[in-house]
Protein backbone atom coordinates (compact mmCIF):
# COMPACT_ATOMS: atom_id res chain seq x y z
CA UNK A 1 0.00 0.00 0.00
CA UNK A 2 1.35 3.57 -1.13
CA UNK A 3 -1.29 5.78 -0.11
CA UNK A 4 -4.82 6.05 0.86
CA UNK A 5 -6.65 9.02 -0.21
CA UNK A 6 -9.73 10.21 1.30
CA UNK A 7 -12.75 11.83 -0.26
CA UNK A 8 -14.22 15.34 1.34
CA UNK A 9 -17.68 16.10 -0.09
CA UNK A 10 -19.01 19.49 2.06
CA UNK A 11 -20.96 17.50 4.87
CA UNK A 12 -18.10 15.19 5.38
CA UNK A 13 -17.36 14.89 8.47
CA UNK A 14 -15.38 11.56 9.29
CA UNK A 15 -12.25 12.75 6.64
CA UNK A 16 -10.15 13.58 9.78
CA UNK A 17 -10.64 10.48 11.82
CA UNK A 18 -10.43 8.44 8.69
CA UNK A 19 -7.20 10.62 8.21
CA UNK A 20 -5.93 9.70 11.65
CA UNK A 21 -7.41 5.77 11.35
CA UNK A 22 -4.75 5.33 8.17
CA UNK A 23 -1.47 7.18 9.38
CA UNK A 24 -1.63 5.74 12.58
CA UNK A 25 -1.00 2.16 10.47
CA UNK A 26 1.67 3.92 9.31
CA UNK A 27 0.08 4.86 5.75
CA UNK A 28 0.64 7.81 4.12
CA UNK A 29 -2.93 9.92 3.32
CA UNK A 30 -3.99 12.52 1.00
CA UNK A 31 -7.19 14.43 1.05
CA UNK A 32 -9.34 14.86 -1.93
CA UNK A 33 -12.08 17.92 -1.96
CA UNK A 34 -14.91 17.03 -4.23
CA UNK A 35 -14.38 19.68 -7.00
CA UNK A 36 -11.41 17.95 -8.04
CA UNK A 37 -11.12 15.69 -10.73
CA UNK A 38 -8.15 14.17 -10.20
CA UNK A 39 -6.83 10.68 -8.07
CA UNK A 40 -2.84 10.60 -7.54
CA UNK A 41 -1.48 7.44 -9.36
CA UNK A 42 0.46 6.38 -5.86
CA UNK A 43 -3.06 6.05 -4.44
CA UNK A 44 -3.93 2.32 -3.79
CA UNK A 45 -6.90 2.94 -2.13
CA UNK A 46 -9.58 5.66 -2.19
CA UNK A 47 -11.77 6.12 0.52
CA UNK A 48 -15.63 7.79 0.69
CA UNK A 49 -15.69 8.86 4.04
CA UNK A 50 -18.60 9.26 6.77
CA UNK A 51 -20.15 12.08 7.42
CA UNK A 52 -23.31 14.10 6.36
CA UNK A 53 -22.26 14.80 2.17
CA UNK A 54 -24.85 17.91 1.22
CA UNK A 55 -26.83 18.01 4.27
CA UNK A 56 -28.31 13.88 3.83
CA UNK A 57 -30.60 16.48 1.30
CA UNK A 58 -32.97 14.60 -1.04
CA UNK A 59 -31.73 11.06 0.14
CA UNK A 60 -28.31 10.25 1.96
CA UNK A 61 -25.47 10.16 -0.70
CA UNK A 62 -27.87 11.21 -3.29
CA UNK A 63 -26.26 14.45 -4.29
CA UNK A 64 -22.61 13.63 -3.84
CA UNK A 65 -22.61 11.37 -6.33
CA UNK A 66 -22.81 13.92 -8.77
CA UNK A 67 -20.05 15.54 -7.60
CA UNK A 68 -16.76 15.99 -10.05
CA UNK A 69 -14.39 13.56 -7.94
CA UNK A 70 -17.09 10.92 -8.50
CA UNK A 71 -16.40 10.47 -12.41
CA UNK A 72 -12.84 10.31 -11.19
CA UNK A 73 -13.36 7.16 -8.65
CA UNK A 74 -15.62 5.80 -11.19
CA UNK A 75 -12.81 5.32 -13.82
CA UNK A 76 -10.41 4.69 -10.94
CA UNK A 77 -12.76 1.76 -10.12
CA UNK A 78 -13.48 0.02 -13.30
CA UNK A 79 -9.87 -0.18 -13.61
CA UNK A 80 -9.46 -1.90 -10.42
CA UNK A 81 -8.52 0.39 -8.24
CA UNK A 82 -9.77 -0.44 -4.20
CA UNK A 83 -12.31 1.49 -3.11
CA UNK A 84 -13.55 1.78 0.31
CA UNK A 85 -17.43 3.55 1.92
CA UNK A 86 -17.61 4.11 5.12
CA UNK A 87 -21.32 4.83 6.36
CA UNK A 88 -22.23 8.29 4.23
CA UNK A 89 -19.43 6.69 1.96
CA UNK A 90 -21.05 3.23 1.72
CA UNK A 91 -24.70 5.39 1.18
CA UNK A 92 -22.87 7.60 -1.91
CA UNK A 93 -21.50 3.99 -3.56
CA UNK A 94 -25.28 2.32 -3.55
CA UNK A 95 -26.03 5.71 -4.97
CA UNK A 96 -23.64 5.66 -7.69
CA UNK A 97 -24.77 2.24 -8.57
CA UNK A 98 -20.64 1.31 -7.30
CA UNK A 99 -22.33 -1.31 -4.63
CA UNK A 100 -25.65 -3.07 -5.41
CA UNK A 101 -28.89 -2.32 -3.07
CA UNK A 102 -29.69 0.76 -1.06
CA UNK A 103 -29.82 2.08 2.12
CA UNK A 104 -32.58 3.80 3.72
CA UNK A 105 -34.39 5.13 6.73
CA UNK A 106 -34.03 2.73 10.22
CA UNK A 107 -36.96 0.51 11.13
CA UNK A 108 -37.32 2.24 14.03
CA UNK A 109 -36.35 5.81 12.79
CA UNK A 110 -34.09 6.48 15.22
CA UNK A 111 -30.41 7.76 14.65
CA UNK A 112 -28.24 5.10 16.30
CA UNK A 113 -25.11 5.72 17.98
CA UNK A 114 -23.22 3.05 19.75
CA UNK A 115 -20.65 0.40 19.94
CA UNK A 116 -22.21 -2.54 17.83
CA UNK A 117 -21.22 -6.10 17.15
CA UNK A 118 -20.35 -7.16 13.72
CA UNK A 119 -19.73 -10.94 12.46
CA UNK A 120 -17.49 -11.54 10.07
CA UNK A 121 -19.23 -13.46 7.06
CA UNK A 122 -16.88 -13.54 4.28
CA UNK A 123 -13.22 -13.07 4.37
CA UNK A 124 -12.46 -14.20 0.88
CA UNK A 125 -11.81 -10.54 0.00
CA UNK A 126 -8.70 -8.23 0.96
CA UNK A 127 -10.35 -5.90 3.09
CA UNK A 128 -11.39 -8.32 5.59
CA UNK A 129 -8.51 -10.60 4.90
CA UNK A 130 -7.03 -10.29 8.10
CA UNK A 131 -10.40 -11.23 9.94
CA UNK A 132 -11.66 -14.97 10.74
CA UNK A 133 -15.01 -15.87 9.16
CA UNK A 134 -16.98 -16.13 11.84
CA UNK A 135 -15.33 -13.58 14.08
CA UNK A 136 -17.23 -10.77 16.27
CA UNK A 137 -15.94 -7.35 16.07
CA UNK A 138 -17.34 -4.97 18.32
CA UNK A 139 -16.77 -1.44 15.96
CA UNK A 140 -19.08 1.92 16.53
CA UNK A 141 -21.96 2.68 14.43
CA UNK A 142 -23.85 6.14 14.00
CA UNK A 143 -26.73 6.31 11.43
CA UNK A 144 -30.19 7.32 10.76
CA UNK A 145 -30.25 5.74 7.37
CA UNK A 146 -28.78 2.05 7.63
CA UNK A 147 -31.52 -0.20 6.84
CA UNK A 148 -29.66 -1.60 3.74
CA UNK A 149 -32.71 -2.55 1.29
CA UNK A 150 -32.12 -5.25 -1.77
CA UNK A 151 -34.30 -7.61 -3.50
CA UNK A 152 -34.83 -11.30 -3.22
CA UNK A 153 -33.14 -12.12 -6.28
CA UNK A 154 -30.05 -9.98 -5.65
CA UNK A 155 -29.67 -11.12 -1.70
CA UNK A 156 -29.26 -14.57 -3.64
CA UNK A 157 -26.06 -12.98 -5.62
CA UNK A 158 -24.73 -11.47 -2.51
CA UNK A 159 -24.83 -14.89 -0.77
CA UNK A 160 -23.15 -16.74 -3.65
CA UNK A 161 -20.56 -14.57 -4.71
CA UNK A 162 -20.07 -14.17 -1.26
CA UNK A 163 -20.26 -9.84 -1.61
CA UNK A 164 -21.52 -9.75 1.70
CA UNK A 165 -18.89 -8.73 4.38
CA UNK A 166 -20.44 -8.14 7.79
CA UNK A 167 -23.97 -8.75 9.43
CA UNK A 168 -24.99 -7.12 12.60
CA UNK A 169 -25.20 -9.60 15.63
CA UNK A 170 -25.18 -9.91 19.22
CA UNK A 171 -21.92 -10.91 21.39
CA UNK A 172 -22.19 -14.11 21.17
CA UNK A 173 -22.50 -14.12 16.79
CA UNK A 174 -26.04 -14.50 16.96
CA UNK A 175 -28.10 -12.65 13.95
CA UNK A 176 -29.21 -9.07 15.72
CA UNK A 177 -31.56 -6.96 13.12
CA UNK A 178 -30.26 -3.21 14.58
CA UNK A 179 -31.91 -1.69 11.86
CA UNK A 180 -33.95 -3.10 9.85
CA UNK A 181 -31.17 -4.48 7.13
CA UNK A 182 -32.10 -7.31 4.89
CA UNK A 183 -30.51 -10.15 6.13
CA UNK A 184 -28.99 -7.90 9.08
CA UNK A 185 -26.26 -6.87 6.46
CA UNK A 186 -23.94 -4.33 7.34
CA UNK A 187 -21.04 -4.32 4.81
CA UNK A 188 -21.04 -5.59 1.48
CA UNK A 189 -18.60 -5.81 -1.84
CA UNK A 190 -19.16 -5.68 -5.16
CA UNK A 191 -18.83 -8.88 -7.15
CA UNK A 192 -14.89 -7.91 -8.19
CA UNK A 193 -14.35 -7.52 -4.38
CA UNK A 194 -12.52 -4.38 -5.09
CA UNK A 195 -15.10 -1.51 -3.69
CA UNK A 196 -16.42 -2.36 -0.41
CA UNK A 197 -19.20 -0.82 2.00
CA UNK A 198 -20.10 -0.40 5.23
CA UNK A 199 -22.13 1.17 7.84
CA UNK A 200 -19.89 0.70 10.87
CA UNK A 201 -17.12 3.10 11.68
CA UNK A 202 -13.69 0.99 11.78
CA UNK A 203 -11.68 4.38 11.88
CA UNK A 204 -13.33 4.80 15.01
CA UNK A 205 -12.45 1.86 16.79
CA UNK A 206 -8.53 2.20 16.70
CA UNK A 207 -7.91 2.90 20.38
CA UNK A 208 -8.36 0.77 23.38
CA UNK A 209 -8.99 3.79 25.30
CA UNK A 210 -12.01 4.73 23.09
CA UNK A 211 -13.67 1.21 23.48
CA UNK A 212 -12.13 -1.09 21.09
CA UNK A 213 -9.79 -2.10 18.75
CA UNK A 214 -11.23 -4.13 16.58
CA UNK A 215 -11.37 -1.21 13.28
CA UNK A 216 -7.43 -1.68 13.25
CA UNK A 217 -8.15 -5.47 12.71
CA UNK A 218 -10.36 -4.92 10.21
CA UNK A 219 -8.53 -2.22 8.08
CA UNK A 220 -5.32 -4.31 8.22
CA UNK A 221 -6.14 -6.31 5.38
CA UNK A 222 -6.13 -3.19 3.51
CA UNK A 223 -2.09 -2.81 4.23
CA UNK A 224 -1.34 -5.44 1.59
CA UNK A 225 -2.59 -3.78 -0.73
CA UNK B 1 -44.46 25.04 -16.68
CA UNK B 2 -44.58 23.58 -13.30
CA UNK B 3 -44.23 19.74 -12.60
CA UNK B 4 -44.73 17.90 -9.41
CA UNK B 5 -42.64 14.97 -9.02
CA UNK B 6 -44.34 12.58 -6.32
CA UNK B 7 -41.55 9.96 -4.82
CA UNK B 8 -42.59 6.97 -3.29
CA UNK B 9 -41.14 3.27 -1.41
CA UNK B 10 -41.77 0.97 -4.06
CA UNK B 11 -44.63 -1.46 -2.97
CA UNK B 12 -43.01 -4.28 -0.78
CA UNK B 13 -40.03 -2.20 0.10
CA UNK B 14 -41.12 -1.70 3.82
CA UNK B 15 -41.77 2.22 4.59
CA UNK B 16 -40.71 2.81 8.64
CA UNK B 17 -42.20 6.16 8.77
CA UNK B 18 -45.53 4.98 7.28
CA UNK B 19 -45.56 2.82 9.71
CA UNK B 20 -45.11 4.50 12.53
CA UNK B 21 -47.99 7.25 11.20
CA UNK B 22 -49.99 4.52 10.71
CA UNK B 23 -49.52 2.98 14.35
CA UNK B 24 -50.25 6.92 15.27
CA UNK B 25 -54.01 6.91 13.44
CA UNK B 26 -54.83 3.51 15.21
CA UNK B 27 -53.78 4.92 18.50
CA UNK B 28 -55.83 7.98 18.02
CA UNK B 29 -58.87 5.75 17.13
CA UNK B 30 -59.23 6.71 13.90
CA UNK B 31 -60.96 3.17 12.66
CA UNK B 32 -60.15 2.12 8.69
CA UNK B 33 -56.80 2.73 7.60
CA UNK B 34 -55.53 0.07 5.76
CA UNK B 35 -52.28 1.50 5.08
CA UNK B 36 -50.16 4.64 4.80
CA UNK B 37 -47.24 5.51 2.84
CA UNK B 38 -44.85 8.46 2.89
CA UNK B 39 -43.40 10.36 0.36
CA UNK B 40 -41.75 13.29 -0.86
CA UNK B 41 -43.25 15.92 -3.40
CA UNK B 42 -41.04 17.80 -5.11
CA UNK B 43 -42.38 20.77 -7.67
CA UNK B 44 -40.12 22.07 -10.39
CA UNK B 45 -40.89 24.85 -12.25
CA UNK B 46 -39.47 25.27 -15.39
CA UNK B 47 -39.42 27.60 -18.57
CA UNK B 48 -40.19 24.77 -20.84
CA UNK B 49 -43.43 25.38 -23.27
CA UNK B 50 -44.21 21.99 -24.36
CA UNK B 51 -45.71 19.41 -22.33
CA UNK B 52 -44.29 16.50 -23.96
CA UNK B 53 -40.69 18.13 -23.59
CA UNK B 54 -41.25 19.11 -19.70
CA UNK B 55 -42.13 15.30 -19.28
CA UNK B 56 -39.40 14.01 -20.99
CA UNK B 57 -36.57 16.61 -19.12
CA UNK B 58 -38.83 16.04 -15.61
CA UNK B 59 -38.50 12.14 -16.30
CA UNK B 60 -34.61 12.17 -16.97
CA UNK B 61 -34.28 14.18 -13.61
CA UNK B 62 -36.62 11.64 -11.71
CA UNK B 63 -34.45 8.77 -13.19
CA UNK B 64 -31.24 10.18 -12.74
CA UNK B 65 -31.54 11.80 -9.28
CA UNK B 66 -34.88 12.66 -7.67
CA UNK B 67 -35.68 8.85 -6.94
CA UNK B 68 -33.28 5.97 -6.34
CA UNK B 69 -35.42 3.52 -8.40
CA UNK B 70 -33.82 0.54 -6.65
CA UNK B 71 -36.20 1.67 -3.37
CA UNK B 72 -38.77 4.35 -4.92
CA UNK B 73 -41.54 4.55 -8.17
CA UNK B 74 -42.04 8.30 -9.08
CA UNK B 75 -44.92 9.98 -10.40
CA UNK B 76 -44.69 13.14 -12.89
CA UNK B 77 -47.73 16.00 -12.97
CA UNK B 78 -47.65 18.95 -15.26
CA UNK B 79 -49.52 21.60 -14.19
CA UNK B 80 -50.42 25.02 -15.37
Amino acid sequence: MRKVAILQFPGTNCDLDTKYAFEKMGLRTSIIWHKETTIEDDVDLVVVAGGFSYGDYLRSGAIARFSPIMETVKTYASNGGKVLGICNGFQILTEARLLEGALKRNENLHFISRYQTLRVENNSNVFLSSCEKGEVLNIPIAHADGNYYIDDEGLKTLEENEQILLRYCDENGDNLNVNGSVSSIAGICNKEKTIFGLMPHPERAIEDILGSEDGVKMLKGLLSL
Amino acid sequence: MIAIVNVFLKEGVLDPQGKAVHHALDTMKFEGVEDVRIGKQIIIKLSETSKAKAIEEVTKMAEDILANTVIENYTIEIVE
